[in-house]
């Protein structure tokens, strides 16, 4: 008994003893493993470049390859062929589409910024890079901000709340020049800061900071000079909408900028250009991570077989040679882009599916209606027969049989023999064989995963095998800007400031790349719709599109809500406000008729919508600039409403 | 165990006394409703397109409830009673509201219990003395109309981009995708000085299934407005 009265005590002593340590003595005794004080981390070169990086994988795009394809789609450039798309039957465009409000990815930037001025452990040049790297960021952030919902608040320090009245940490939105400005200015700044190296990519270099003040420079210019078409789309004390008198300003900053770019200064970047074929070296620009690759300026990497990769190629690739089972074939271009390729002198003509007289116009094969165009057509698109990953796809719609004499037919005036699915055999007229009767890729309407326009895509879709598996996944990193587009801002920036010249040099530098041999000569009255051509094709699928549209400020005409017929479609293609409401494709017919040897075996084509695509595109002058919730401006009065909503 | 059974039912007693209490607010059981008018005649829009903002101020935050309006200009809003005020967003509607020095005007409205408030706005232009036929063996739906210039200050004053004449088999009847099967456009150049007596026809295709009933109205498209103005839906039985 009294050793257990002993023992007893002895266990309550050693307690005591064991935890008469204070709490905050034995809390701060361990430095917690999963948190590093920031006074640590900025003082270690790699902790700080884990927390840039970290930044720099917040980065917004529009489109992005790791931000699920369909940010590729929209528009009327692209059909999505999964079921139920919201693309497929889309009327209109919501208010808040695109909007973006993130301060905490600002706040995360500016207290990263003021940590790293408190530094004392990195070396000096260490410092300026990341805290220009942070800068560049930043803006980007800001310009991305612009883009979508005009003049807000500039913020360029962390704001802490701790008691008094809160309107004091309620800012209001500043003028939309004033957003450019600042992006412009710091752009200027960081330019002569960060490294000018032209083979670092994924981290901001300066030839990065100019090809982004360039594009700023050009956005801000443009909605200064086209704002007088959509006077009601502005804002009291020009929070949205930029006066007309700064549009010379902004594209002489543009074209400045640009041509620092161009003058190799600040980075050799040149177009990129091999052995091989036009159409083959234009698909390499975005697939070729070689040093060779001086096109790219500024991307978002990716590295197989480290966790760092996209499933674009697997939601993309060709339904029949696709490596992965039922995952495939979902961005489709359409019709409406594939058409606005041009012929190799120069000029656009829609594809000849019919002859004069109303008959279908046969061709030996499916490609030849797509021959002698500009070569970023095969390079951006994957027509009917296209070789990828060493395999030939196959679209077709199905057969075709004259009821009579082929001659001067019209395409109704035929039978069509076609299936649900390719594996589902049917005999053709007069015959009792099944065969195959509509091609493994489609076109068939509503069949998911399969083309429903006649085309896929090519661009970003990556050529390694393997690279289709869900499992593997591809490294195609996502190209922000390259030297094409600094070179097609520079053109739009030397136009709008009347030097043709100069402006006609920098664009055919770009279309000689593609193929075009004869150089296209800008003047007053047609470099606005060759300049709004041009970006189309070179610059399609690159989340620039809808900027574009919405600075020249023509989305309200573009996308005007009303049904784009085959003759809207067909006709006026030059036209920077052509209609583009509805997603054409173009579909292959095999024409079966044995009696008739001149035309037996041979294609003709059709334009349709496909079934799937019920609605008609409006943009809405509201839809100019998206949505502030009303959450955020309830909970801040100083923000004004954007206009027409 | 019979005490226990007691301390339950005791128990029981208890929490049902002091959870008898409810804890939820009262539905919101007023209806706010009313139309567009211009001297009291309807304006009509197009369905879902011109937004209105109802404030009820007085709460921490300042978030409007939103509504839009139908095709005949009508509106409705379920909520609670109270202080109230009215407004239409700028450049939203075939119209003008009124505008004030220091913003846009509201109406002012005090909810209690149902209440119909008609909104008075002043159109850029209305459409008078319709009359409307049809021919059921030629499908030709024919209307003949005045157009009223009704806001004719030039500082403010707007020209007419399109005059249209849309048939549909359902009571949305506009220019948005869907809601027309047939359709006549005169452009506004072409309109007579005086916008008198215009006249303008258009063939509805055949339906299937068959029905022996259209629907049809005048949308006028108003330059530099994206909003149209519609006149009043009429049903024709042939």
């Amino acid at each position: 008994m009294k050793k257990k009265i002993f023992f007893t005590t002895l266990a309550v002593c050693l307690m005591g003893a064991g935890s008469c340590k204070k709490d905050s003595d034995f809390l701060n005794a361990v430095v917690p493993i999963g948190i590093i004080d920031s006074q640590i981390e900025f003082n270690d070169p790699a902790l700080t470049l884990a927390a840039i990086g970290r930044l720099y994988n917040a980065e917004v795009d529009f489109s992005g390859l790791d931000n699920n394809w369909s940010s590729f789609t929209d528009f009327g450039e692209s059909f999505a062929s999964e079921n139920g798309h919201a693309t497929q039957g889309r009327t209109t465009w919501s208010y808040d589409s695109w909007a973006n409000w993130d301060y905490t990815y600002i706040r995360e930037l500016n207290l990263f910024l003021e940590r790293i001025a408190g530094s004392t452990g990195l070396t000096a040049a260490d410092k300026a890079r990341f805290a220009a790297e942070a800068r560049f960021l930043r803006a980007a952030q800001y310009f991305e901000l612009a883009k979508r919902m005009g003049g807000v608040p500039i913020i360029t320090k962390s704001i802490v709340y701790e008691s008094g009245p809160v309107s004091a940490v309620q800012f209001p939105r500043n003028k939309e020049s004033e957003v450019y400005d600042f992006v412009l200015s710091e752009c200027d700044a960081i330019k002569d800061i960060l490294p000018k190296l032209p083979a670092t990519k994924s981290r901001a270099t300066a030839g990065a900071a100019l090809a982004m003040a360039t594009r700023a420079a050009l956005y801000a210019g443009s909605i200064a000079k086209y704002g007088v078409n959509t006077p009601t789309v502005t804002l009291s004390g020009d929070v949205v909408g930029i006066p007309a008198a700064m549009a010379t300003g902004y594209y002489t900053k543009a074209l400045a900028s640009a041509q620092l770019l161009i003058g190799g200064t600040y980075g050799s970047y040149k177009l990129y250009q091999t052995a091989l074929p036009a159409a083959d070296n234009y698909a390499a620009v975005f697939t070729d991570k070689s040093s060779t690759n001086n096109e790219v300026i500024y991307i978002e990497d990716f590295k197989a077989f480290a966790g760092k990769v996209h499933g674009f190629t697997t939601n993309d690739q060709p339904y029949s040679n696709g490596e992965e089972i039922d995952d495939a074939g979902r961005l489709n271009p359409t019709l409406n882009l594939v058409q606005a390729f041009e012929k190799l002198d120069g000029t656009l003509a829609p594809f000849a599916t019919r002859d004069i007289t109303g008959a279908p116009a046969y061709y030996d094969t499916p490609q030849d209606i797509f021959a002698g165009r500009d070569a970023r057509l095969a390079g951006t698109v994957l027509i009917p027969g296209a070789i990828w990953k060493s395999a030939a796809n196959d679209i077709w719609a199905g057969y075709w049989t004259p009821n009579a004499n082929p001659a001067n037919l019209t395409f109704e005036q035929g039978t069509i023999t076609t299936s649900d699915v390719a594996s589902n055999l049917k005999p053709l007229p007069g015959t009792t064989i099944p065969v195959q009767v509509v091609g493994k890729d489609g076109p068939i309407n509503g069949l998911q995963f399969h083309t429903q326009t006649g085309f896929y895509i090519r661009k970003w879709l990556d050529p390694n095998v393997g690279t289709g598996r869900r499992g593997q996944g591809s490294d195609i990193p996502f190209i922000r800007y390259r030297y094409s587009e600094v070179l097609l801002n520079a053109a739009e920036a030397a136009a709008e400031l009347n030097q043709f010249p100069v402006a006609s040099d920098y664009i055919n530098q770009v279309r000689a790349r593609a193929g075009l041999t004869v150089p296209l000569v800008l003047n007053s009255a047609n470099y606005f719709d060759r300049i709004v051509h041009e970006r189309r094709v070179e610059l399609c699928f690159e989340g620039l599109n809808l900027f574009d549209y919405k600075r020249w400020r023509i989305a309200t005409q573009v996308w005007d809500g009303q049904n784009e017929t085959v003759t809207d479609l067909t006709t006026n293609l030059l036209s920077a406000t052509h209609r583009n409401t509805k997603q054409w494709g173009l579909w292959p017919y095999k024409v079966y008729s044995p009696g008739n040897a001149a035309t037996n075996g041979k294609w003709i084509f059709k334009e349709v919508v496909p079934a799937p695509n019920t609605g008609v595109l409006l943009f809405r002058l509201g839809n100019y600039y998206s949505q502030i919730s009303d959450a955020i401006l309830g909970s801040n009065p100083k923000l004004l409403r954007q206009p027409n909503q | 165990m019979n005490i226990k059974f007691n301390y339950l039912i005791l128990l029981a007693i208890v929490i049902a006394a002091v959870s008898c209490k409810k804890d939820n607010y009262k539905a919101p059981g007023s209806t706010l409703s009313g139309r567009l008018t211009y001297n009291g005649d309807s304006v009509g829009v197009e369905y879902n397109q011109v937004p209105f903002q109802l404030f009820q101020s007085g709460y921490k935050l300042t978030t409007p409830i939103g509504g839009t309006f139908n095709d005949d200009g009508s509106y409705s809003v379920v909520t609670f009673d109270g202080n109230y005020k009215f407004t239409i967003q700028a450049n939203q509607g075939p119209f003008r509201w009124k505008e004030l020095a220091v913003g846009r005007d509201t109406v002012k409205i005090n909810l209690t219990g149902d209440q119909t408030v008609n909104i008075e706005v002043t159109p850029y232009y209305m459409v008078r003395q319709l009359k409307t036929s049809v021919v059921g063996t030629t499908r030709v739906v024919t209307a003949n109309f005045n157009i009223e210039k009704v806001i004719t200050d030039p500082a403010l004053a707007k020209n007419i981009q399109t005059v249209s004449l849309f048939i549909n088999k359902t009571t949305h009847v506009s220019n948005a995708p869907g809601e027309s099967v047939a359709k006549t456009d005169i452009a506004g150049g072409t309109l007579p000085a005086n916008l008198n007596n215009i006249t303008v026809s258009a063939t509805m295709p055949t339906f299937v299934p068959t029905q022996n009933y259209v629907f049809a109205r005048i949308g006028v498209r108003i330059s530099g407005v994206e909003d149209w103005y519609y006149s009043p839906v009429r049903k024709l039985t042939f």
